[in-house]
C-alpha cells in the first residue's frame, strides 16, 4: 500500500505525469536564485541540456558560461564560493564530477566552500549517447569525499525541493540528475528533508525492505505492487540522500524485515547499495541483494532496452526480492 | 607611487628575515621545498610590506586584497612573510608540517586565517582567483585579487582554462604573478616541457604582460601599479627569479626544488652543515 504520509500523486500507478529530474533542477534553481541573491549558476557549454538556461534567462548577470572546461567550471566556482557566492555548477555527470574530481576534492571539499555540483544525464537512461556519456560511478566518487552531501532525487518535484534545500545548506553538495522523462511520484506536499529517507510503500507485514534512489524508485513501486499480488509484503523507501545516509531508518527497517534489496542506476560498487551494506555490516547484517549495473559499461540503445539488458528493471527487482527472501532467516 | 630608497631597503631587510626563517623552519620540518620559497621572498616581502591592502590583526577584513597562492608547495615563504607581518608569532613557523600545526605542508584555508585558499595540486589557482575576481566585480568590490603561480604549473590544462576565462571576462581586478624560475621537480622547465614564449602566449589570451626581475623590489611595485591602470585586461607580472636566491651554493640548482636543508644534495656541503652555511650565506647577501 502507498504510504499516506508520503502524500504521493494519486495517479502514481495510472499514467503519472512525466518530467525529467533535471527539469526539477531548472525550476528549483530559479526559485533558489529568487530567494538568495548570492546564488549563481555556471555551466560548461551545456546551458539547455542541464536546464541552467532557465536561470540564465531569469538572472543573466548571475549566470557564468565557462565553455567546454569542466576543471575550470569547478575551480572558478570554488573561487566564487570562497568570496561568498553560492554556485551551482552544471554539466554531464560523466565530466562533472567525472573529469574534475580532483579539483572538486581540493578546491571545494578540502577548501570547505559551498559549491553545489550538478551531474546531469546520469545513468544508462541517457541512452543513444552510449557508454562514454553514461555516468555510473559518480555516486561512489562523490560519496568518498569528506564534507560532501550526496543527493539523487526520485523525480522532478523532489529535485526542485532538493535544489532549494541544497542552496541553503552552506556546505558542498553533489546532486545527480537524469535526462529522460520519468514518472512524477511526489507532490508539493510530499515531505523532503536532506538526510531523511521516506517510505513510499508499506505492506501489511513486510519481509523485505527495498531501498531505491533516483527515478528507479518508480520501478520499485511497480515491483512492490507485483509482489503484493504474490502475497510478498515489502517496504519501499526512497533514499534521496545517499550521504549522510539515514542510518537510523535503514537499520530499523533491516531489523523489522530481515532482508534488504537496493536499487539504483549506478554501479553496484560504491553507490547506494554499497553505502547501505557498509551501515548494515556494522549495525545489523541481513541478507542483501543489489540491483544496479554489475561492474559493466553501458552502450547505445533506448533507456528501456538498456535497463532491461543490464538487469535493472521491474522484473529484476522482483527476482532480487525473492532471492533475498530465500536467504532470509525464517 | 614610486618607492623611496629607504622603503626599498626596509623591504629588502624584511625579505632577508623571511629567507632566514624559511631555512630555519624547513630544517626543523625535515621536509618541504627550499628553492621556490627563497626565490619568491622579495616578492612576498613587497606584497606584505607595501603592495597589499591588508590587516594582520583582522585577516577576514572584507575589503582586503586577496592573495591566492596557486603553487601551494612554496607556502613556507607565505607563512614566513605572514609571521613577519604580524599574523602570528614567528616561532609558530617552526611547527611547519608537524602534527597538529596550523601550518600544513600545503596551505589550508580553514586552518590558518589569512591563507585565503587551500592549494597544492597545481594548476587550479588562476581559475579560483578568476572566479573570486568575477564574484567581487558582481558586487562592485574594489579590492584586488593577486594570484601567485609557478612556471611549472603552466603545464596544467586547468591553468589555461582559467587564463582563457579571465581574458573573456576582462578581469582587470586580477593580477597573476608568475614565478618564472625555470625549474621543476624533474629538471629545467624547457627540458621537461618547453613553456616559451610565455609572454606571447598570455598576450594571445588577452592578458596585459609585464616582465620584471623578480628580485627588484622597485620593478615589482611599479608593475603592480601599472596593473591598476590597465582597464581592459587582467595582468600577468612575469617575474624572472632565481631559485634558491640569496644562497649562492644552491641558486639555480633544481635539485633543491623539493629538499629541505639537511636533506639536500651533499656534493657541496655536508648535510649537517647545510642550515648553518645557508644562514651564513644569507647574512653575507645583505647589501
Amino acid at each position: 500500500m502507498i504510504k499516506m504520509q508520503a502524500k504521493l500523486a494519486e495517479n502514481v500507478f495510472d499514467k503519472p505525469g512525466m518530467a525529467s529530474t533535471r527539469e526539477g533542477f531548472g525550476k528549483g534553481v530559479v526559485e533558489a536564485g529568487k530567494a538568495d541573491e548570492r546564488v549563481v549558476v555556471l555551466t560548461a557549454d551545456l546551458a539547455e541540456s542541464t536546464q541552467a538556461h532557465h536561470f540564465q534567462s531569469a538572472f543573466p548577470e548571475r549566470f557564468v558560461q565557462v565553455g567546454v572546461a569542466e576543471q575550470n567550471l569547478a575551480t572558478v566556482a570554488a573561487g566564487m564560493a570562497n568570496y561568498g557566492k553560492i554556485p551551482f555548477i552544471t554539466s554531464y555527470a560523466a565530466f562533472n564530477p567525472g573529469r574534475n574530481w580532483e579539483q572538486i576534492r581540493t578546491t571545494i571539499a578540502l577548501n570547505d566552500v559551498p559549491v553545489i555540483v550538478c551531474g546531469m544525464h546520469a545513468g544508462v537512461s541517457v541512452g543513444p549517447d552510449g557508454a562514454t556519456h553514461q555516468a555510473l560511478e559518480d555516486i561512489a566518487m562523490m560519496r568518498a569525499i569528506p564534507k560532501f552531501t550526496v543527493i539523487s532525487a526520485c523525480d522532478s518535484e523532489e529535485g526542485r525541493k532538493a535544489t532549494i534545500a541544497a542552496a541553503k545548506l552552506g556546505s558542498p553538495v553533489y546532486m545527480r540528475w537524469g535526462r529522460e522523462k520519468s514518472p512524477i511520484m511526489t507532490t508539493v506536499n510530499t515531505p523532503f528533508e536532506i538526510g531523511k529517507a521516506i517510505e513510499f510503500w508499506r505492506g501489511k507485514k513486510p519481509q523485505v525492505a527495498i531501498f531505491g534512489t533516483g527515478p528507479f524508485v518508480h520501478n520499485v513501486l511497480l515491483a512492490a505492487r507485483e509482489l503484493e499480488k504474490e502475497n510478498i509484503s515489502v517496504v519501499v523507501v526512497n533514499v534521496h540522500t545517499i550521504k549522510p545516509l539515514d542510518e537510523k531508518k535503514i537499520v530499523e527497517l533491516a531489523r523489522e524485515c530481515g532482508a534488504v534489496v537496493t536499487v539504483e542506476e549506478h554501479q553496484v560498487h560504491g553507490g547506494l547499495g554499497g553505502a547501505i551494506a557498509e551501515t548494515l555490516a556494522r549495525e545489523f547484517p541481513v541478507p542483501m541483494e543489489f540491483v544496479g549495473m554489475q561492474d559493466k559499461f553501458g552502450q547505445s540503445g533506448t533507456a528501456a532496452e538498456l535497463i532491461e539488458h543490464y538487469g535493472m528493471g521491474v522484473k529484476n527487482i522482483v527476482e532480487a526480492v525473492k532471492k533475498s527472501l530465500g536467504r532470509r532467516s525464517k | 607611487m614610486s618607492l623611496t630608497d629607504q622603503e626599498i631597503k626596509m623591504i629588502e631587510a624584511k625579505a632577508l628575515e623571511i629567507r632566514k626563517t624559511i631555512i630555519e623552519m624547513l630544517t626543523e620540518a625535515k621536509s618541504g621545498h627550499t628553492a621556490g620559497p627563497l626565490g619568491m621572498a622579495d616578492i612576498f616581502a613587497a606584497l606584505y610590506f607595501h603592495v597589499l591592502k591588508h590587516d594582520p590583526k583582522n585577516p577576514d577584513w572584507a575589503e582586503r586584497d586577496r592573495l591566492i597562492l596557486s603553487n601551494g608547495h612554496i607556502t613556507p615563504v607565505r607563512y614566513s612573510a605572514m609571521a613577519h607581518a604580524g599574523y602570528f608569532p614567528v616561532e609558530e613557523c617552526m611547527t611547519l608540517r608537524k602534527f597538529g600545526s596550523r601550518l600544513q605542508g600545503h596551505p589550508e584555508r580553514d586552518m590558518l586565517p589569512g591563507v585565503e585558499t587551500t592549494s597544492g595540486p597545481l594548476g587550479s589557482g588562476v581559475s579560483q582567483a578568476a572566479g573570486y575576481a568575477l564574484a567581487a566585480r558582481m558586487d562592485k568590490k574594489n579590492f584586488r585579487v593577486f594570484c601567485l603561480t609557478s612556471d611549472g604549473e603552466q603545464e596544467e590544462g586547468n591553468t589555461w582554462e582559467g587564463v582563457m576565462f579571465a581574458g573573456k571576462y576582462r578581469l582587470t581586478n586580477l593580477v597573476q604573478v608568475m614565478d618564472r624560475n625555470n625549474i621543476q621537480i624533474d629538471g629545467n622547465t624547457e627540458d621537461i616541457m618547453p613553456l616559451e614564449p610565455l609572454a606571447d602566449k598570455y598576450r594571445a589570451f588577452n592578458w596585459h604582460v609585464i616582465e620584471i626581475d623578480g628580485h627588484n623590489i622597485a620593478q615589482f611595485v611599479a608593475a603592480c601599479d601599472e596593473a591598476k591602470s590597465i582597464k581592459e585586461k587582467p595582468t600577468l607580472i612575469l617575474a624572472h627569479t632565481t631559485p634558491g636566491k640569496g644562497i649562492p651554493t644552491i641558486e639555480n640548482d633544481y635539485r633543491w626544488h623539493g629538499n629541505p636543508p639537511g636533506k639536500g644534495p651533499t656534493d657541496k656541503i655536508p648535510a649537517d652543515k647545510q642550515k648553518e652555511v645557508f644562514l651564513q650565506e644569507l647574512e653575507a647577501s645583505r647589501v
